[in-house]
C-alpha cells in the first residue's frame, strides 16, 4: 500500500515538474541573464558535433577537436582539426575559407572567394561517427570473442557457455526466436537473421551509450533522425526487396471488390503504406531517444537554473532534480532496452507480412 | 526554416553511418552471429536426437523385461509340466513293476504247486508201491509162503489202494 503512495506520489511530482517547469526556466532566464534558454541548451547538448566536449573547468572548455573532412568547391579534399577553424575564428578569419555557420548549426560552411557561402561535402569524423565507430568496434569484439569460444569449445556435444558467453548467447537467442523467427516464420527467418541481429545489438548498444553522461558516452546517435533515417531505410529496402509476388499482388491487386481497385483507391494506399511503415519506424525510435535525452537534460539544466534564482530554491531543485534523474535513468535503461526490441520487432513484422503464403479465397 | 540539428539530413552523418553499419553488418553476419545461432541450433537438435533416443531406449528396455518375464513364465509353466510328466511315467513304472512283480510271483507259485503236486504224486506212488511191497510181504508171512511176485497181484494190490484210499 504504501509503494502504491509512493508510486503515485512520485507520478505527481513528475507531473508537476513536467507542466511547470519550463515556464518556470524561461521567465527566469529571461528575468535574470536572459542569456540561457533551455531549448537551446538541450538541442546543443542533443545535436551532433565536430569536437568532444568532456568538461568545463571555470571557463576554461575541456574537449577534444575532432578532424573535419571537406570538400572545396575548387580546392579539393581538405583534413584537418576543427580546432583550426575555432582558432581562425577567434581571429575573426575563416580557416582555408572554412568556418562554422551559425545559420546552419554550425556546420562547415565554405566561403568563396567571390564572397558566396556554400555547403562543402562534408565527411568529418563527427562525435556521433566517434560513437558510431566505438559501437562498431565494442559489437565486434563482443561478437568475435562469442565467436572463438564457440569454436574452441564443443558447445554442441560437451558444455554449453556460461558466464558473459552464455548471456549473449541468451540474448541473441531471445531476439533470434521469440522476434525474428516467430514474426517472420520458421520458413524463411534465416536470411534476415543476420541483419535484424545487427540492427537491433546497434541500436541497443547506442541508446546504452548514450546514457552514460561521461566521455566516452553520451552522444546521441539514436536521436538523431540520420540514423533513424537510415535504419529504417534499411528495413524499407529488406521488405521490398526480398517480398514475394503475393505481397505486391496485395498491394497492387488486392482482393476487394472491382470498384476499389479501377480507380486504383486501394492500390494508392497500400503504395502509400510502403512509406508510412519505414516512416513510423524512424519517428518512433528518433522520438523516444530524444524525447529520453531531453528530459535528462533538462532537469540536470533545471539544477543550474534554480542556483541562479537562489541557494535555497537550488539546493530544493538539487536533491529533487537528482532523484528524479536516478529515476529516469532506471526508466531511460528500460527504454533503450525496449527501444531497440521495438524496432526490431516491427522491421521483423513487417519483413513477414512481406511474405504472405499463397491464398486462394 | 532551422529545424533543429537532429531533424536536418546530414550527408557526412549518413556517409559514416552506411560504411560503419555496412561493415558491423558484413563481419557480424559472417564471423559473429551464424556461430552462435549455428551452435545453439546444433544443440537443441543434438538434444532432441537424445531424448528421443532416450525415449527409444527405454521402450526397448520395457520390451525386454517383458520378453524375458515371458521366457521365465515359460520355463516355469514347462518345468511344472516336465515334473508332472516325470510323476506320471514313474507312477506307470512303478505299476507295471508292481503287476511284474505279481505275476512273475504268480507264476512262481503256481509253478512251485505244481511242482508240490508232482512230488506229492511221486511221494504217493512211492508210498503206494512201498506200501504194496509191505502188504505183500505181511500177506506171504502170513499164508507162509513165498507169493509170486506177479503184475497180477500188483494190480489188484493197487485196486484194494484205490479202494483204501477211496474210503
Amino acid at each position: 500500500m504504501t509503494h502504491r503512495i509512493k508510486y503515485n506520489l512520485w507520478l505527481f511530482l513528475l507531473l508537476a515538474f513536467g507542466l511547470f517547469l519550463p515556464k518556470t526556466a524561461f521567465a527566469s532566464s529571461e528575468e535574470h541573464k536572459g542569456e540561457i534558454n533551455v531549448s537551446e541548451f538541450v538541442l546543443e547538448h542533443l545535436a551532433d558535433s565536430y569536437e568532444w566536449h568532456i568538461t568545463t573547468w571555470g571557463n576554461h572548455h575541456v574537449s577534444i577537436p575532432l578532424p573535419v573532412i571537406v570538400k572545396g568547391e575548387t580546392s579539393g579534399w581538405h583534413i584537418f582539426s576543427s580546432e583550426r577553424i575555432k582558432e581562425a575564428a577567434k581571429e575573426g578569419k575563416d580557416y582555408q575559407g572554412f568556418f562554422f555557420s551559425p545559420q546552419h548549426h554550425n556546420k562547415v560552411y565554405e566561403r568563396l572567394p567571390n564572397g558566396e557561402v556554400v555547403k562543402p561535402w562534408d565527411i568529418s569524423i563527427t562525435k556521433n561517427v566517434i560513437e558510431i565507430w566505438l559501437v562498431v568496434i565494442i559489437l565486434l569484439t563482443i561478437f568475435l570473442t562469442c565467436a572463438r569460444w564457440y569454436k574452441k569449445h564443443d558447445s554442441v556435444r560437451q558444455e554449453a557457455p556460461k558466464g558473459f558467453v552464455g548471456m549473449m548467447e541468451m540474448l541473441v537467442m531471445a531476439i533470434h526466436d521469440d522476434v525474428i523467427k516467430s514474426s517472420i516464420g520458421e520458413k524463411l527467418y534465416r536470411r534476415y537473421a543476420p541483419y535484424l541481429l545487427t540492427v537491433f545489438f546497434f541500436i541497443f548498444t547506442n541508446n546504452l551509450l548514450g546514457l552514460i553522461p561521461i566521455f566516452p558516452g553520451g552522444a546521441n546517435v539514436t536521436g538523431n533522425i540520420n540514423i533513424t533515417l537510415f535504419l529504417a531505410v534499411g528495413t524499407m529496402l529488406m521488405v521490398n526487396l526480398f517480398g514475394n509476388k503475393e505481397y505486391w499482388k496485395e498491394i497492387l491487386w488486392p482482393n476487394v471488390p472491382l470498384w476499389l481497385k479501377i480507380p486504383p483507391v486501394m492500390p494508392v494506399i497500400e503504395i502509400f503504406g510502403i512509406f508510412t511503415k519505414p516512416f513510423a519506424l524512424m519517428i518512433r525510435l528518433f522520438a523516444n531517444m530524444m524525447a529520453g535525452h531531453a528530459i535528462i537534460l533538462s532537469f540536470t539544466f533545471v539544477i543550474f537554473m534554480t542556483w541562479q534564482i537562489s541557494t535555497t530554491m537550488g539546493s530544493i531543485f538539487t536533491v529533487f532534480s537528482s532523484l528524479l534523474m536516478i529515476f529516469l535513468n532506471c526508466l531511460e535503461l528500460l527504454v533503450a532496452f525496449l527501444q531497440a526490441y521495438v524496432f526490431t520487432l516491427l522491421s521483423s513484422v513487417f519483413i513477414g507480412l512481406s511474405l504472405p503464403e499463397h491464398h486462394e479465397d | 526554416m532551422n529545424l533543429p540539428s537532429i531533424l536536418t539530413p546530414d550527408f557526412g552523418l549518413l556517409f559514416w553511418m552506411l560504411v560503419a553499419f555496412v561493415a558491423l553488418f558484413l563481419l557480424l553476419a559472417k564471423f559473429g552471429f551464424p556461430a552462435i545461432t549455428n551452435a545453439v541450433e546444433a544443440r537443441k537438435n543434438f538434444i532432441d536426437e537424445s531424448l528421443q533416443n532416450a525415449r527409444a531406449a527405454n521402450e526397448k528396455l520395457a520390451g525386454i523385461q517383458a520378453e524375458s518375464e515371458k521366457v521365465l513364465r515359460e520355463a516355469r509353466e514347462k518345468q511344472a509340466e516336465i515334473l508332472k510328466e516325470a510323476a506320471e511315467t514313474r507312477n506307470a513304472i512303478v505299476a507295471e513293476a508292481k503287476s511284474q512283480a505279481a505275476e512273475e510271483g504268480a507264476k512262481l507259485l503256481a509253478e512251485a504247486k505244481k511242482q508240490i503236486q508232482v512230488e506229492k504224486a511221486n511221494a504217493l506212488l512211492d508210498i503206494r508201491s512201498q506200501v504194496a511191497d509191505i502188504s505183500m510181504q505181511v500177506a506171504e508171512k502170513l499164508m507162509g509162503r513165498e507169493l509170486e511176485k506177479s503184475e497180477a497181484q500188483t494190480s489188484y494190490i493197487n485196486d484194494i489202494l484205490d479202494d483204501v484210499e477211496r474210503k
